[in-house]
C-alpha cells in the first residue's frame, strides 16, 4: 500500500497546504480518491465517465485502494458496491447518462439501506438517437431517490465535493449515499488548475460501527442478521413501517444540511444578493452565467448570481429568502425539462418571478451571450 | 435555520405523523438534549427523564442489540449501567433483540420489534418507554410509529447524535452518562417524588 498519513477532514479540506495541478476533471476524480482512504472501487465504462474509473484503477495499482475490479454491467456495479458498503467498507464508483438509468433501481435501494456510498455522475444526454454529449437530464430523474446530490461547477469543485461527500455521507445521523454530479466533457475533459492537498494525506477510515443500521460483517450485533426487507405482507402495520422507513430517509436528508454548511460552506454561493435580477443555476452553467453577469454589471445592470451547490438537500430557505427581494429570477439550464426551474418554483413565494431558461441540450454549449440576452430582457 | 414550532408530544398523533426532522426539529449539539422538540441543556433533560420515569405508571426499557451483546469492549459495562438505571427507576425490561420481521407476529409480552412497536406498547400498557442500544435507523422508524398510534412517552438514550422523534433524547450516551442519570433518578426518588401506582406491582 502507498504510505499515507491519516488527518482530520478539517485539516485535509481547509488547513493543508495545497499544490496546483493542471488536470482534467477525470484526473481530479483520481486525485480525490487518492486521498479518500477508499477500500473498494468498482468500474464499468460509459462515456464520458470511463476515464475517471480507469484512472482510479491506476491508483489501485499504486496501492491507494485495497480492492478494485470491473463489474459486469452498471446494475451489477451498483449492486456490488451496495454489498460492500453493507459489509462496512468505504466504496466509490462512477457512471453517467444511460449508465445512470441502467443502474437506476439501486439508487433508492442505497438510500433505503442507509449506505454511505459516494458515486460520481458525469452527466450526458439520455436520448434516441444516441448522444454522448453534455446534458443534465439524468439529474431530474435522480432528485427523488433519497440520495444527497451535489453539483460541481468545475474540476476544483469535483475534487473537493468528492472528498467532502464521504465525510457527509458517513455521519451517523445522515448515513446516506451521495451523488457528486459534474457535467460530462465540460468538466471531465477540460484541463484546468486544481488545488489539491498533499498526496501523502488521507481521510480517516470509515467507522461502520457508528452506522444507524447493523454492519453485515457477521460479527457485530445482532450477529448474523440480514438487513431484512421486512415487509412483504399486505397489512396496515407493514405499510406503516414502510412509511416510517421512507420518512426516516427524508429526515436524514434534512440532518445533512448542517454538514453541507460545514464542509461545502453553504448550500449556495451568492454574488450580489441585493440585485433586482438574480441568475440561479448549478454546474457548469454557473461559469457561463458568471461571465454573462460580469458583462451585464459592467453595463450597469443590477444583476446577481446564485450558485446552487447542493440539490439534495435543496437550499429551500436560502432561495426563498433571496427571491423575496428580487424582482426576477432567471434559471438557465443544460437540459430540456428545466428541473432546476421546477425546484426553484417549488420554494419561492411568488412563482411569477421565475423565468425558466435559457436552456440548451443534446450537447449544445451555452454561449454567455445567450444568458446575457436573457438578462437584458429581464432588466429592461 | 429557523426554530421549529413543531412539538414532539405523546400521541396518538394521527394516521401518519411526520418525521420531526422534516418539521424543523434539529438534533442537539454536545452538552445539549432535546425535550419535546426543543433544545435544552443536557442537565435539564436528565432531570426531566428522572421525573418521567418516577412518575410513570408502567415505565419500560427497550434495550437493543448494541447493549444486549458484548460485541466490543465496554459494552458489558454499559449494559450493567442500563440495568442499574432500570432498577433505580423501578422499571421493567422488554428487549428489542433484533430487527427482523416476525410473522404472523411477535409475542408482545416478551419483546418489541421496530416494525410494529405499538403492539408491545398496547399489550403491556406502557406509558413511558426508553430506547437504549437500538441502532438509530430502527429507533427512528419505531419512534414515529409509537407517536402515531399510542400515548406512550418515549425517551431515547442514544450513543450517537440522538433522535428527534423521541419526546426526550440524550446524545452521546455512554456508561458515565447512564450513571449520572441513575444518580439523578435516585436523588429525585429520595426527595420523595410521588409515584404513580404501578400496573405490575413494582413498588
Amino acid at each position: 500500500m502507498a504510505i499515507q498519513r491519516v488527518v482530520t477532514p478539517e485539516h485535509l479540506f481547509f488547513e493543508a497546504e495545497r499544490e496546483k495541478q493542471f488536470i482534467t476533471g477525470s484526473e481530479a476524480v483520481r486525485e480525490a480518491i487518492r486521498r479518500a482512504n477508499v477500500d473498494l472501487a468498482i468500474s464499468y465504462p460509459i462515456t464520458p465517465q470511463s476515464e475517471s474509473m480507469h484512472l482510479v484503477g491506476d491508483i489501485y495499482a499504486e496501492g491507494y485502494l485495497k480492492e478494485y475490479f470491473r463489474g459486469e454491467s452498471e446494475f451489477a456495479v451498483m449492486a456490488e458496491v451496495a454489498g460492500a458498503s453493507m459489509g462496512g467498507v468505504r466504496v466509490f464508483t462512477a457512471t453517467g447518462g444511460p449508465g445512470t438509468l441502467r443502474a437506476f433501481e439501486m439508487f433508492p435501494t442505497w438510500a433505503g439501506a442507509r449506505l454511505p456510498i459516494v458515486c460520481t455522475f458525469l452527466t450526458r444526454g439520455v436520448n434516441s438517437p444516441l448522444t454522448i454529449q453534455p446534458d443534465t437530464i439524468e439529474m431530474a430523474f435522480m432528485l427523488d431517490t433519497g440520495m444527497l446530490m451535489f453539483h460541481a461547477e468545475n474540476a476544483q469543485d469535483l475534487y473537493d465535493m468528492i472528498l467532502k461527500a464521504f465525510v457527509i455521507a458517513e455521519q451517523p445521523d445522515v448515513h446516506l449515499p451521495v451523488g457528486v454530479f459534474a457535467d460530462g466533457f465540460f468538466v471531465t475533459h477540460t484541463r484546468e488548475q486544481v488545488a489539491v492537498a498533499p498526496a501523502d494525506l488521507k481521510l480517516p477510515p470509515y467507522d461502520p460501527y457508528a452506522a444507524p443500521v447493523p454492519v453485515m460483517d457477521m460479527e457485530s450485533a445482532p450477529v448474523r442478521q440480514m438487513r431484512d426487507p421486512f415487509v412483504m405482507k399486505s397489512n396496515f402495520i407493514s405499510y406503516a413501517a414502510h412509511a416510517s422507513w421512507q420518512q426516516e430517509i427524508l429526515a436524514a436528508q434534512e440532518r445533512a444540511r448542517k454538514y453541507v454548511h460545514r464542509y461545502l460552506e453553504g448550500l449556495v454561493d451568492v454574488e450580489h444578493p441585493e440585485a433586482a435580477v438574480l441568475v440561479v443555476t448549478s454546474g457548469t452553467m454557473v461559469s457561463q452565467s458568471r461571465e454573462a453577469v460580469a458583462v451585464a454589471r459592467q453595463q450597469g445592470l443590477d444583476i446577481g448570481l446564485v450558485k446552487v451547490k447542493s440539490l439534495r438537500p435543496f437550499p429551500r430557505e436560502e432561495i426563498k429568502t433571496l427571491a423575496r427581494q428580487a424582482r426576477t429570477i432567471i434559471v438557465p439550464e443544460y437540459n430540456r425539462v428545466g428541473w432546476l426551474c421546477r425546484e426553484v418554483k417549488a420554494v419561492v413565494e411568488d412563482t411569477t418571478k421565475v423565468i425558466g431558461g435559457p436552456r440548451v441540450f443534446g450537447g449544445m454549449t451555452m454561449p454567455p451571450e445567450v444568458v446575457l440576452a436573457q438578462i437584458r430582457r429581464c432588466c429592461a | 435555520m429557523t426554530a421549529s414550532e413543531y412539538r414532539v408530544l405523546p400521541g396518538p398523533e394521527g394516521y401518519l405523523p411526520p418525521a420531526a426532522a422534516c418539521m424543523g426539529v434539529t438534533l442537539p449539539e454536545p452538552g445539549e438534549a432535546l425535550v419535546e422538540g426543543k433544545i435544552v441543556p443536557e442537565e435539564d433533560a436528565l432531570q426531566r427523564i428522572a421525573e418521567k420515569l418516577l412518575a410513570a405508571r408502567n415505565p419500560v426499557f427497550f434495550p437493543g442489540p448494541l447493549v444486549l451483546w458484548a460485541w466490543r469492549e465496554g459494552v458489558a459495562e454499559k449494559a450493567k449501567a442500563v440495568l442499574e438505571l432500570v432498577e433505580a427507576a423501578g422499571a421493567r425490561v422488554i428487549p428489542m433483540p433484533d430487527y427482523r420481521p416476525k410473522y404472523p407476529m411477535i409475542n408482545p409480552a416478551v419483546e418489541i420489534n421496530p416494525n410494529h412497536p405499538n403492539l408491545t406498547i398496547w399489550h403491556n400498557r406502557i406509558d413511558v418507554g426508553v430506547f437504549v442500544g437500538v441502532h438509530c435507523h430502527y429507533a427512528n422508524v419505531a419512534l414515529k410509529i409509537i407517536r402515531g398510534g399510542t400515548d406512550c412517552y418515549t425517551i431515547a438514550l442514544c450513543g450517537e447524535m440522538g433522535h428527534e422523534d423521541a419526546m426526550i433524547t440524550l446524545r452521546s450516551v455512554d456508561t458515565a452518562k447512564l450513571r449520572r442519570l441513575t444518580e439523578a433518578v435516585k436523588a429525585l426518588a429520595q426527595a420523595g417524588l410521588p409515584r404513580a401506582a404501578g400496573e405490575h406491582g413494582r413498588r
